[in-house]
């Protein structure tokens, strides 16, 4: 969590402030933020606390009724299956639309198809999806089940029994063992350790693999102890889903204290390092924080699935011209030949027959009924044009799209262990279109591993520069062997300082020396952890048999590397209890005891805590970012001024070089200051409202007038192939816009370390503190580099979309910004380096808020670069709703912690980095991967595919169906309008669901146009994708044209090859149902790209499978059709009349693809060109 | 409140997974990290060996060329099948209505007082070998309207035991008797006009067995279904069927029963199994019973042989050389194309960013 981090310097505004600002935005475009992240303060405790007898289910459950431990996360039971299954499938308009027409078709003046017929695809549709919803229910039954009866001990009858996790009830105490799961939401009471520590891994939660240490209260752990019968009240929040914050008191002895986040252990964490725990029980079942977390982050819609919706909309037109057509015709027909309806040989609309029905009319309503009946129906033989198949096929694409992607190796972290993951199944093929990343930095494309680099102490810089590694090794083996404690992770000391630390003169330098390794050592959270285990692959450890090895288990990275650091000077911090802490200095052991500890917060971004020396001074230990610590430190001496400005100087040094700086000092408390804080200190903590609030007065006391002691430097190294991945993504045409909570300076020099920046560009710094200034910043930034104002820019945007495939079009910014300079007759600007924006979290309040928003926007459309630094998780969202709200490019975010969760949920494509920080960003994210890099091949390859596959399975599946169906209207129009299918029922339900289902869905898979060797090779083909080639509206009319054509040309060919003839109307029918499967096959042949086994089989499978079916068919005496196929096989004229079908009807398609791919060669066919024949 | 994602979520839940709440499928899953590593093949990276089919200018030529060479002898040989086939065509539905009934055919149609005899004579043109097939030809008629294909019933055609299953054969499907056998539209209207032909007064033999499809006589037309109350209804709509033979061997009703595809059809009447000489000259004797005259239906009879095509038809010879023709013309211009504009395949000069005037964008 990068908002735990000390330094993170987040802003110096208020936070409360910036971010309902940017949930108004929010709420404004009305985009429903996911509630599982939402950490704002609103969990504080209100007038309803929840009230747990310890010990005394019975009493805690007589009042409220709490859900006992039972879990259930099955959608449905035996019973309830089969109509709630139905129920939550007809949400889907596509189903709603199959279960009209299949109504309609019962109707008797409608009975267009057979009534079983009908139903068939419904059914078949229904029952697919009701298997996979029932196969992965039985799986979560079972695995509920497995869970619901795991044991655990619970205290009944004055002894620990074992019994079911679903028997389990709240306010029950139970105990768990080491490497045991815990049942539910626990307060702790003891501890196997007598301090009442324990550790837990919360990896099931949060993802995190590091260990974290819970308390018990010491007035429960000592009674715990002494024996089993403890009785207790404990009143705590509403369940809620924050798994970082827990408000609660408990009543105990007489005595009432504070709980909070440390006291409790969560389900699905695992008990490790402690024998065993004791434990309340507050929250169970459904209402642990556990549960209430499992939702799932609101699903996406994929851009090209838009438009297709748009195309569908025309698709349905044509149904409705089509139905009208055929419903007019029938009127009219039936007005032309009203006086004859009952003596033509081919109508009958009464009974004439001897019998009780006689003189009745039959089926016939009158015209104007009856023509409505006839668009009915007709509406019921052409349902097929609207293609709701393609919604299923289009999920099982994007399911093989995603096979592919997780399998791809080069997409596996092997560092991590982490494969590439798709989350949501829905916006594959958006991956092929972004035109802008946001980045997070730490941790995204740094790796959030911290080293210790530098050190100012007193004034002075010992830094690592000078030191060779040959020196730094040595200097390691001298540190080992000295302290006997054997680090996981080895850090490069400065000589100078190591000398200076041993030398034992007394000095300010010295002891300024020591009070800093000291505050490194103490001031944190993290925890050590000591094995015994001396069988690491270290081989010089083996000489040292009592060697520990000690490994520091932390929330932050960087107090991590602190602690190592300070260990690596001799100054170990290898115990913490809740009371104490100890540290061995140079083989000396020190118990400091901790008398409070003020956390850190975004707000006073530092962290500071109380400890009593063993002989009995008073230290408060303070470190935190810069911006907030020169403000609290004691103004005295010039010598202090001195060392202030040489310290400050060294910061803006670190910072410069990309380093993560943080300012350390300390000061001795008296016991007048003491008294008065411990009281505080006691009644904020102890306090349910506005704990936080109070807290961070009360820190305030001592937090005021401090002795500097230096600062230290941290790197944060950059992740493999960041610069790499960079570039290309830029090369591509996407802008990388990186939005981090560090500080300008370390922004910037990141920016350059990973060619985000280069020094050719002209930077546009924006980092106003008002409203005012803001605006001038951004005016002046316009007028000095030319950037056209925001509606001139519209104009461009609008240009740019009418011309959409214009292959000489604009489509890079700064050529566009060029073709508009020029015409406004600024010449001399129109070879201008590349401009940078970079813009901090503080103006960024004042811009979205206000009317500034289109200036910015504005100009960072046309910068190539835009930093964002010191940003909020809500502004971060706030800066890609201004992209997205304002184009139509896709945006795609990238992150890794907690705070890039709301742009992750906001861009089109969210990605999460599975990295140090926890879970959370994978949780929300749409796809997660190990590496930033990973990004490159994602996008220019995977996006790339995706990307053309399903364009092109989207313009195939409208071809297949209306192809079809335009044969079916025509023959229409040779029955007297009555919507007659020469098609047998079976074969025009089978088309689009066995006879060319196949081949599309596998072709959607495994197509491929380019290796992806090429593909990153040059990454302007990636532009196809912004240039939306393999989907777009003209494309989709020259689709449809060539539709007509081939569904003329399949309607024709055979009527005038069986004019005058004796062909029946199930041999035509047959001869058209083979012709027009056969002729989309080939004509999917024709496009293919890469043929693999697969796909010959899927595709000549088809047609084979098709003309199994009709001979299955052709084989049942009750079908009128009984016997044609074998008639027809036997007749050469059938033959040579499909196969002049096929050509026919694809000639055009081929003609003008050849002249195209001649004269007008897109890039990917040059492409392609070369990485065949070359 | 937020509570409700959980509800609506349901389609992504699945993709989502269970989250949190499976610890134990996630622990082990944990595990199992180490061999989480994707295994390498060729299927799942991607790379299965395949062929990758290039328009490259060789390519386009040959294949118009092959198309052509194929289409062209193709459409040769059809044509000249098709003019083999000697066939001649006599339209005689308003030639049989006598002068006096020419303003109101209907009622002499409807009549059954009138003389429905006609006779025509026909021209042989060429010598027609045997077998030559009659055919009569109507004009106009819907034999594929929705309600016509419907009604009948294919159960009662095939087996006594559902006689009564005539359901869609409805208005035509009962009578105060009992079912209508064979029920429906179809069978009502069965073609009823008969013909006789000789030649210089000769009679020449019609063979009316084995006009229909075997398949149809052997299992769709059962041997034990008689016609029963046929035709016995107010309106009489065709031919009258012996109610003493079965169903599997009224052949005129098995071939009107295969419902033609288009509006103007032919349908087979029987065979003359002897040739006729060219300049023959063929009386036909026509009972001219059957009503097109309601809805301004033509009628024709037909003489053809056949040929390996079927009847007369020269669209599939011309149809094929035309296509065949036209591929090789586009070969031609192809090679011609690529002489005159050639463009080196695969040349990355070409690719846009390499050829845009503004050069490099970026």
């Amino acid at each position: 969590m990068e908002l735990h981090n000390n330094n993170n310097t987040c802003t110096t505004f208020d936070i409360s402030r910036g971010s309902s600002l940017v949930q108004d935005k929010l709420s404004k475009s009305r985009r429903v933020r996911n509630k599982s992240v939402d950490f704002d303060d609103n969990l504080l405790y209100s007038g309803n606390p929840r009230l747990i007898y310890i010990n005394d289910p019975r009493r805690t459950n007589d009042k409220y009724e709490f859900t006992g431990n039972e879990i259930r996360t099955s959608k449905y039971t035996l019973i309830t299956f089969l109509p709630k299954n139905l129920f939550i499938q007809f949400h889907r308009v596509a189903y709603l639309y199959f279960l009209a027409i299949a109504a309609l078709n019962q109707l008797p003046p409608l009975a267009v198809f057979g009534r079983t017929v009908s139903l068939f695809p419904l059914l078949f549709v229904l029952c697919v999806t009701a298997i996979k919803d029932g196969y992965e229910d039985w799986r979560r039954h079972r695995s509920d089940r497995n869970e619901n009866n795991r044991e655990a001990l619970v205290l009944q009858l004055g002894g620990f029994r074992l019994k079911k996790w679903k028997k389990i009830r709240a306010g029950e105490v139970v105990k768990i063992h080491a490497h045991e799961t815990i049942p539910c939401d626990m307060v702790l009471l003891g501890t196997s350790d007598p301090s009442g520590l324990a550790y837990i891994q919360t990896m099931n939660l949060d993802g995190e693999s590091n260990l974290k240490t819970r308390y018990a209260r010491q007035e429960t752990a000592s009674s715990v102890f002494e024996g089993c019968n403890v009785t207790g009240l404990i009143r705590c929040e509403q369940p809620n889903r924050n798994i970082y914050e827990f408000t609660a008191n408990m009543e105990f002895n007489e005595q009432k204290f504070p709980l909070s986040q440390s006291n409790i252990v969560l389900r699905g964490c695992q008990l490790k390092n402690t024998d065993w725990i004791i434990g309340v029980v507050v929250y169970a079942g459904q209402e642990t924080k556990a549960m209430l977390n499992s939702a799932v982050s609101p699903a996406k819609r994929s851009k090209l699935e838009s438009y297709m919706n748009r195309e569908t909309l025309w698709l349905s037109i044509f149904l409705l011209v089509m139905c009208s057509v055929v419903a007019v015709g029938m009127g009219l027909w039936l007005h032309r030949h009203k006086d004859k309806l009952d003596t033509l040989p081919y109508y009958r609309k009464r009974y004439l027959t001897n019998g009780k029905d006689k003189g009745k009319t039959y089926r016939y309503y009158g015209i104007p009924m009856e023509t409505f009946f006839s668009l009915l129906s007709s509406i019921i033989v052409f349902q097929i044009m609207i293609p709701i198949s393609l919604y299923i096929t289009m999920e099982l694409v994007r399911l093989g799209q995603s096979y592919f992607m997780i399998e791809d190796k080069h997409m596996y972290d092997s560092n991590s262990g982490s494969r590439f993951q798709c989350r949501s199944l829905n916006i594959n093929e958006d991956l092929g279109q972004v035109r802008y990343v946001f980045s997070d930095k730490t941790g995204t494309l740094t790796e959030n591993k911290m080293e210790f680099r530098n050190a100012s102490v007193h004034g002075k810089n010992y830094g690592s520069s000078n030191l060779t590694d040959d020196l730094s090794e040595e200097h390691n083996i001298r540190a080992v062997l000295r302290s006997r404690w054997k680090l996981k992770s080895e850090i490069s000391i400065d000589s100078e300082l190591l000398d200076m630390l041993h030398k034992d003169l007394p000095g300010d330098e010295r002891i300024a020396a020591h009070e800093f390794f000291l505050t490194l050592a103490a001031c944190n959270t993290v925890i050590p952890i000591v094995s015994q285990d001396t069988s690491s692959g270290h081989g010089r450890s083996e000489s040292w048999e009592d060697v520990e090895a000690i490994d520091y288990q932390g929330e932050s990275p960087d107090e991590q590397a602190l602690v190592s650091a300070a260990s690596a000077y001799g100054y170990t911090l290898f115990e913490r209890t809740s009371g104490h802490i100890v540290v061995d200095i140079n083989g000396n052991k020190l118990r400091l005891d901790v008398l409070g500890l003020h956390e850190f917060d975004s707000v006073r971004k530092r962290m500071s805590v109380v400890i009593r020396f063993p002989n009995n001074t008073v230290k408060v230990l303070v470190k935190g970012a810069d911006t907030s610590m020169f403000s609290i430190l004691a103004k005295d001496t010039e010598r202090d001024d001195q060392i202030r400005q040489a310290t400050q100087s060294h910061l803006t040094e670190y910072s410069s070089v990309g380093l993560r700086t943080l300012v350390v000092a300390a000061k001795d408390l008296t016991d007048a200051e003491l008294e008065l804080w411990q009281c505080r200190y006691e009644d904020a903590s102890t306090s349910l409202v506005d704990r936080a609030a109070k807290l961070r007065q009360t820190a305030a006391l001592v937090e005021c007038n401090l002795n500097l002691l230096g600062a230290t430097a941290i790197e944060d190294k950059l992740q493999d192939g960041v610069p790499e991945a960079i570039e290309a993504l830029r090369q591509a045409g996407i802008k990388v816009w990186v939005l981090t909570g560090d500080k300008q300076e370390t922004a910037i020099s990141i920016g350059l370390s990973c060619k985000l920046l280069t020094a050719d560009m002209q930077q546009i710094i924006i980092n106003g503190n008002s409203e005012e200034e803001c605006r001038n910043l951004l005016a002046d930034a316009k007028t000095r580099h030319g950037v056209q104002s925001s509606n001139r820019k519209k104009q461009n945007l609008k240009r740019k979309k009418n011309s959409e495939n214009g292959y000489l079009d604009i489509l890079d910014d700064t050529k566009s910004s060029n073709v508009l300079q020029r015409l406004a007759g600024r010449e001399e600007l129109a070879v201008r380096a590349p401009l940078a924006l970079i813009i901090d979290g503080n103006s960024l309040v004042y811009i979205l808020e206000k009317d500034l928003e289109s200036e910015l926007f504005s100009i960072a459309t046309s910068c190539r670069v835009v930093l964002c630094c010191r940003v909020a998780p809500l502004q971060k969202a706030g800066i890609v709703d201004l992209i997205k709200s304002r184009t139509d490019d896709m945006t795609l975010a990238i992150g890794d912690g907690a705070n890039d969760v709301s742009m992750i949920q906001m861009a089109d494509v969210g990605v999460g980095i599975c990295g140090q920080e926890g879970r959370q960003a994978v949780m929300a994210s749409d796809f997660a991967m190990g590496q930033f890099r990973f990004l490159k091949r994602l996008l220019l390859v995977h996006g790339h595919w995706n990307y053309q596959r399903v364009g092109y399975l989207v313009l195939y599946n409208f071809y297949r169906n209306a192809v079809f169906v335009l044969m079916l209207f025509w023959y229409i129009l040779c029955t007297a309008f009555s919507t007659t299918s020469a098609l047998t029922d079976w074969s025009s339900v089978f088309y689009s669901v066995i006879y060319t289902s196949v081949p599309t869905i596998v072709v959607g898979i495994l197509d491929k146009d380019l290796s992806h060797r090429t593909l990153l090779q040059y990454p302007k083909l990636y532009g196809a994708g912004h240039r939306h080639e393999a989907y777009n509206l003209q494309l989709f009319w020259i689709t449809m044209i060539d539709t007509l054509w081939q569904s003329l040309v399949l309607f024709y060919i055979p009527l005038f090859m069986y004019k005058e003839s004796s062909i029946d109307i199930w041999s035509m029918g047959s001869l058209w149902t083979i012709a027009v499967v056969v002729l989309v096959n080939i004509h999917l042949a024709m496009d293919i790209r890469r043929w693999v086994f697969i796909t010959h089989v899927a595709v000549w499978g088809s047609i084979m499978i098709t003309y199994a079916c009709m001979v299955v068919l052709d084989s049942i005496p009750i079908f009128p059709n009984y016997w044609t196929i074998y008639h027809l096989a036997t007749s050469p004229t059938y033959w040579l009349t499909i196969l002049l079908i096929i050509i026919v009807a694809l000639l055009p398609r081929f003609l003008v693809k050849v002249v195209h791919q001649i004269f007008w060669p897109s890039d990917i066919q040059i492409a392609r060109e070369a990485e065949i024949l070359r | 409140m937020e509570m409700d994602t959980n509800g609506a979520g349901t389609s992504s839940a699945a993709a989502g997974g269970g989250g949190v709440s499976t610890s134990t499928s996630d622990s082990s899953s944990a595990a199992k990290r180490n061999s989480k590593k994707p295994k390498y093949s060729r299927f799942t990276q991607q790379e299965l060996p395949a062929c990758k089919p290039i328009l490259t200018p060789g390519l386009v030529i040959t294949t118009f060329t092959i198309i052509g060479i194929i289409f062209i002898p193709i459409g040769l040989v059809s044509l000249s099948a098709s003019e083999h086939v000697v066939e001649i065509v006599d339209r005689y539905d308003e030639g049989c209505v006598p002068p006096n009934y020419s303003k109101n055919k209907l009622a002499y149609i409807q009549s059954s007082l009138t003389n429905k005899s006609c006779t025509r004579t026909l021209n042989v043109p060429k010598l027609m070998k045997s077998p030559v097939f009659i055919y009569y030809q109507l004009d106009n008629f819907y034999q594929n309207h929705r309600r016509y294909v419907k009604s009948r019933s294919d159960k009662q055609l095939r087996s006594k035991a559902y006689e009564r299953d005539t359901k869609s054969c409805d208005p035509e499907g009962f009578v105060l008797d009992g079912p209508i056998v064979p029920c429906g539209l179809i069978a009502w209207s069965l073609f009823n006009d008969t013909y006789g032909f000789s030649v210089k007064s000769k009679m020449l033999e019609v063979n009316k067995k084995n006009i229909a499809w075997d398949s149809d006589k052997e299992h769709k037309f059962g041997s034990d279904v008689y016609p029963k109350n046929f035709q016995s209804g107010g309106l009489i709509g065709g031919a009258k069927l012996n109610s003493s033979i079965p169903l599997s061997e009224q052949e005129d009703l098995i071939v009107w029963m295969r419902t033609a595809a288009l509006p103007t059809f032919r349908k087979l009447y029987g065979r003359i199994e002897e040739d006729l000489q060219a300049n023959e000259q063929i009386t036909v004797v026509i009972q001219n019973n059957y009503n097109t005259y309601s809805f301004g239906g033509k009628k024709k009879l037909v003489l053809s042989t056949t040929s390996w095509i079927g009847g007369k038809n020269d669209f599939l010879g011309i149809a094929y050389i035309t296509v065949g023709g036209l591929c090789l013309f586009l070969a031609v211009s192809f090679i011609l194309l690529y002489v005159i504009k050639p463009r080196p395949l695969g040349d990355p000069s070409y690719l846009s960013w390499n050829r845009s005037p503004s050069g490099h964008p970026n």
